[in-house]
C-alpha cells in the first residue's frame, strides 16, 4: 500500500467502522471479532496458566489439512459454494486429533511435550499445505478462499459467518466463565484436585476443547497460524498488570477485545491489509506496553527498583561501615551524594550530622544480619534485605528472638 | 561417623523418654488407613514394592525413609494420584473413591507455581471445594471457614496476599490451612517441615497435635528424626519395600535405621534425607 491512504482519511474510516456506521456487514464483523478477542482472552488466560500455551499453536496449525479435506468432502457431496459449518467441523476435528496427539505421546514416551508439539504441529501444518495446492489445481469453484485460512481475511466475510464467530465465540467465553472455580484449581493444584476426586483429564479436555472452539471460531479472522498468539498475547500481557486472577481476567478480554476491534477496522480501513496479522500486532503493543511500563512486574519498574535497592544497600553499608570504624572510601555516585550532603568527611569518616543519620540505618542492619544468620526463612520474601526497617517487615515472632539474642550480646559485651 | 552407634542409641532411649506412654483405645471402627501389597513403578523401576500398612486408629504416623525410598509416592498412590502397579488402598474400611471428603491432603510446597495469581484465603478456600463441589459456588460460610483456618496457622492477616509473596514457611501455613479447611478425619502430609522457619515449625507441630486431640490421623513424611520421636507416636520405616513399622520407640533403633537407610549411613557421607540433626544434637 503508498504511503497517502494512511493520513486523516484513514483514520476516519477506521474510527467509522469502530463506531458501527459502515453498515450493517462491518458492524456485525466488528462485534464478532470483539467477542472473539473477548474468548480468546479468556480461554487464554485458564490455557497460559496450566501451560499449555503450545499445545493451542499446534492446535491451530493442525486445523489446516481438516479444512481442506472438509471443503474437498464438500465438493464431492455437490456443494458449489464453501459450506462454513462444514470447513469448521472439519478443522475441530483435525485440531483436537492433534491435542489428542501431542498428550498421549508425551504421556506414553519420554519425549519433552514441546519435541511433541513441534512434531505435530509441523506434521499436519505440512499436510495441510500439500493438500491445500493439490485443491487448488482442482477445477471445481470456490477453493479460492481457503487460503483466506492461514492469515485470516475478514473482507469477504458475510453476515452469516460473522454470526457464527460471534456465537462461538461468546459460548467459549461464558463456559470458561462458569468453570471459573474448577479451571483455577486445576490450573493451580491439579494433585490437590485429583485428591478431591474430581475429574481433572475431564476439565482438561474442557478447557482445550474451549481453545478448540476459539480457534475455530477465529478461522476466517485471525488465520490459523496467528490464532496462538491471540490465545496467548493477551494474558500474558495481563498477568503484568494484577496479581488477581479476576483481574487478570477482566483485562485479558479487553486486551483481546480491544486488538480484535482495532485490527479489524484498521484492517477493514486499508484495502489487502490481512486481518489476523493487524490484530495480532495491535495484540503486541498491548503486550509491549505492558511489559515496560506495568507497575511492580513490569521492566522499567524491575529496572527501578533494582537500582534504587543497590543504591540503597550501598548507602547502608557505607554509613554502616563508617559507624563500624571500617569507612570505605566514599567513591561512586552514593559516596559523593553522601559528601554532598555532609554525612561523610573527604576520607569516608563520619561527620556529627552522618554519625547521627548513620547510627539507626546500622542498628537496623545488624538486626538483619541478625535475621539471617538466627532464621532466615522467616524473613518473608520480596523484602529489601538490610535496607527495609526491620522492625516493619520482620515478623513478630522472629523481632523478639531477634532482640532477645542482641541483648544477651549487649549484655556480654 | 563411626561412634554413630553408641550415640545414636543413647540419643534415642533419651528420646523415647519424652514420648507420652501412648494409649490405643479399642475400638470397633476400621482404621483410618489400610494399604495392602502396594507396588508403584515409574518406567518399569519399582519406586514402591509390596507395601503392607495399616495405621492405628489413634497417633500422629511418620513416615521415614532416604531420599527415594519412595515417602512421597506412598502417600500419593494413598491419594490415588499415582496409577498403582498392584495392591489396594482402604481408608476406614472403604476404597478411596467413597471417602475423598474424609481425607486431607498436604503436598510439597515445591509442587506448584507460587507465582500463580492467587491470594492465601483462595487457596484456603480450595480445602472447601471437596463440600461445595463441581459448579457450585463459594459461598460466605466457606470464606469464613477458610479465614478460621489460616487464623488457626496464624496467617489471618495474610489473608489477601498474593501466594508468592509470603516466606517458605507462611507458604506452609497456608498449605496446611487448606488442608484444615477440607475437615478431614485423615490427613497426608509430604514434608510439611522442609525449609521452614522456627515459628511454622511450631505452628504445625502445634496444628499436628490438635489433630491428635480431636482423633484425626495424620499420616506425615518427614526428616528430622528428632521431631519424630518428640511429637509421633507411630513410625513407618520405608525403602522401597516397607522395613518395619509400630510404636516409635520400637522403630528408631539403630539397627532398624541402619537397615532403613543403609550401610552409606554408616560409612559413606550420610544422605542428606538422613538422620542428620539428631545426630548433631546428640554430640
Amino acid at each position: 500500500m503508498s504511503m497517502e491512504v494512511w493520513p486523516l482519511d484513514v483514520w476516519l474510516r477506521v474510527a467509522e467502522i469502530l463506531t458501527f456506521r459502515a453498515g450493517h456487514n462491518a458492524a456485525v464483523v466488528l462485534a464478532g471479532a470483539t467477542l472473539l478477542g473477548i474468548a480468546a482472552g479468556v480461554v487464554g488466560t485458564f490455557t497460559f496458566l496450566r501451560g499449555r500455551a503450545l499445545v493451542s499453536d499446534a492446535l491451530g496449525h493442525a486445523t489446516l489439512p481438516g479444512v481442506v479435506l472438509a471443503f474437498l468432502l464438500g465438493s464431492a457431496l455437490g456443494l458449489t459454494t464453501r459450506n462454513l459449518p462444514l470447513l469448521l467441523a472439519g478443522a475441530a476435528l483435525t485440531g483436537s486429533l492433534a491435542v489428542w496427539l501431542v498428550q498421549q505421546v508425551s504421556r506414553h514416551t519420554r519425549l519433552a511435550e514441546d519435541a511433541v508439539i513441534a512434531g505435530v504441529l509441523g506434521g499436519f501444518f505440512g499436510l495441510g499445505v500439500v493438500l491445500l495446492s493439490l485443491v487448488q489445481s482442482l477445477p471445481t469453484g470456490g477453493q479460492a478462499g481457503l487460503g483466506t485460512f492461514i492469515l485470516g481475511q475478514t473482507a469477504g466475510m458475510t453476515r452469516g459467518e460473522a454470526w457464527t464467530m460471534a456465537v462461538l465465540a461468546g459460548g467459549a467465553a461464558l463456559a470458561a466463565l462458569a468453570l471459573y472455580k474448577e479451571f483455577r484449581l486445576v490450573c493451580f493444584d491439579p494433585d490437590f484436585a485429583r485428591g478431591l476426586g474430581w475429574p481433572v483429564a475431564l476439565l482438561d479436555l474442557g478447557m482445550l476443547a474451549l481453545a478448540v472452539v476459539v480457534t475455530v471460531a477465529g478461522l476466517q479472522t485471525v488465520g490459523l497460524v496467528l490464532v496462538v498468539a491471540f490465545l496467548v498475547i493477551p494474558p500474558v500481557a495481563a498477568r503484568f498488570w494484577s496479581d488477581r486472577l479476576d483481574r487478570m481476567l477482566w483485562l485479558a478480554a479487553c486486551f483481546g477485545g480491544a486488538s480484535g476491534a482495532l485490527g479489524t477496522a484498521l484492517s477493514g480501513a486499508v484495502p489487502d491489509l490481512p486481518t489476523g496479522a493487524v490484530i495480532v500486532l495491535v495484540a503486541g503493543v498491548f503486550f509491549l506496553v505492558s511489559l515496560l511500563l506495568a507497575p511492580g512486574r513490569g521492566v522499567l519498574a524491575a529496572l527501578a527498583r533494582q537500582l534504587g535497592l543497590r543504591l540503597r544497600l550501598t548507602r547502608v553499608t557505607l554509613l554502616a561501615g563508617a559507624v563500624r570504624g571500617r569507612p570505605l572510601p566514599p567513591r561512586g555516585v552514593v559516596g559523593h551524594w553522601l559528601r554532598l550532603r555532609g554525612l561523610l568527611d573527604a576520607s569516608g569518616r563520619l561527620t556529627p550530622h552522618g554519625r547521627a543519620v548513620a547510627e539507626p540505618l546500622e542498628r537496623n542492619l545488624r538486626r538483619w544480619e541478625l535475621a539471617l544468620r538466627l532464621d532466615p526463612h522467616a524473613v518473608p520474601d520480596g523484602t529489601r534485605w538490610g535496607v527495609d526497617p526491620a522492625e516493619r517487615v520482620l515478623p513478630a515472632g522472629l523481632l523478639a528472638r531477634l532482640d532477645a539474642v542482641g541483648d544477651s550480646a549487649e549484655a556480654a559485651r | 561417623m563411626v561412634i554413630w552407634h553408641s550415640h545414636a542409641a543413647a540419643w534415642v532411649q533419651g528420646a523415647t523418654a519424652l514420648t507420652p506412654p501412648h494409649t490405643v483405645p479399642v475400638t470397633a471402627l476400621a482404621p483410618p488407613l489400610a494399604v495392602r501389597g502396594l507396588s508403584v513403578a515409574y518406567h518399569q523401576k519399582p519406586v514402591l514394592w509390596s507395601v503392607d500398612f495399616t495405621a492405628p486408629a489413634r497417633g500422629l504416623v511418620a513416615v521415614v525413609g532416604p531420599n527415594g525410598a519412595g515417602k512421597s509416592t506412598f502417600i500419593k498412590a494413598c491419594l490415588g494420584l499415582v496409577p498403582l502397579l498392584s495392591g489396594e488402598v482402604t481408608v476406614f474400611g472403604a476404597p478411596l473413591s467413597r471417602r475423598r471428603r474424609e481425607v486431607g491432603y498436604v503436598p510439597q510446597r515445591g509442587s506448584v507455581d507460587w507465582d500463580f495469581p492467587v491470594s492465601a484465603l483462595e487457596v484456603v478456600a480450595m480445602g472447601r471445594y471437596g463440600r461445595i463441589g463441581l459448579l457450585g459456588r463459594i459461598g460466605r460460610a466457606d470464606r469464613d471457614a477458610a479465614l478460621a483456618c489460616l487464623d488457626k496457622v496464624g496467617m489471618a492477616d495474610y489473608a489477601g496476599r498474593q501466594i508468592g509473596q509470603l516466606s517458605g514457611g507462611q507458604q506452609q501455613r497456608v498449605f496446611l490451612a487448606r488442608a484444615l479447611a477440607q475437615e478431614a478425619r485423615l490427613y497426608f502430609m509430604d514434608e510439611p517441615f522442609a525449609g521452614v522457619d522456627a515459628a511454622t515449625e511450631q505452628a504445625i507441630l502445634d496444628v499436628l497435635q490438635d489433630l491428635d486431640r480431636q482423633g484425626r490421623s495424620v499420616i506425615c513424611v518427614h526428616h528430622d528424626l528428632q521431631t519424630v520421636a518428640q511429637r509421633f507416636q507411630h513410625v513407618l520405616l520405608l525403602n522401597v519395600e516397607k522395613i518395619a513399622d509400630g510404636p516409635v520407640s520400637d522403630m528408631l533403633t539403630p539397627s532398624l535405621l541402619r537397615r532403613t537407610y543403609g550401610g552409606a549411613a554408616l560409612d559413606g557421607p550420610v544422605p542428606a534425607d538422613a538422620a542428620l540433626v539428631p545426630l548433631r544434637s546428640a554430640e
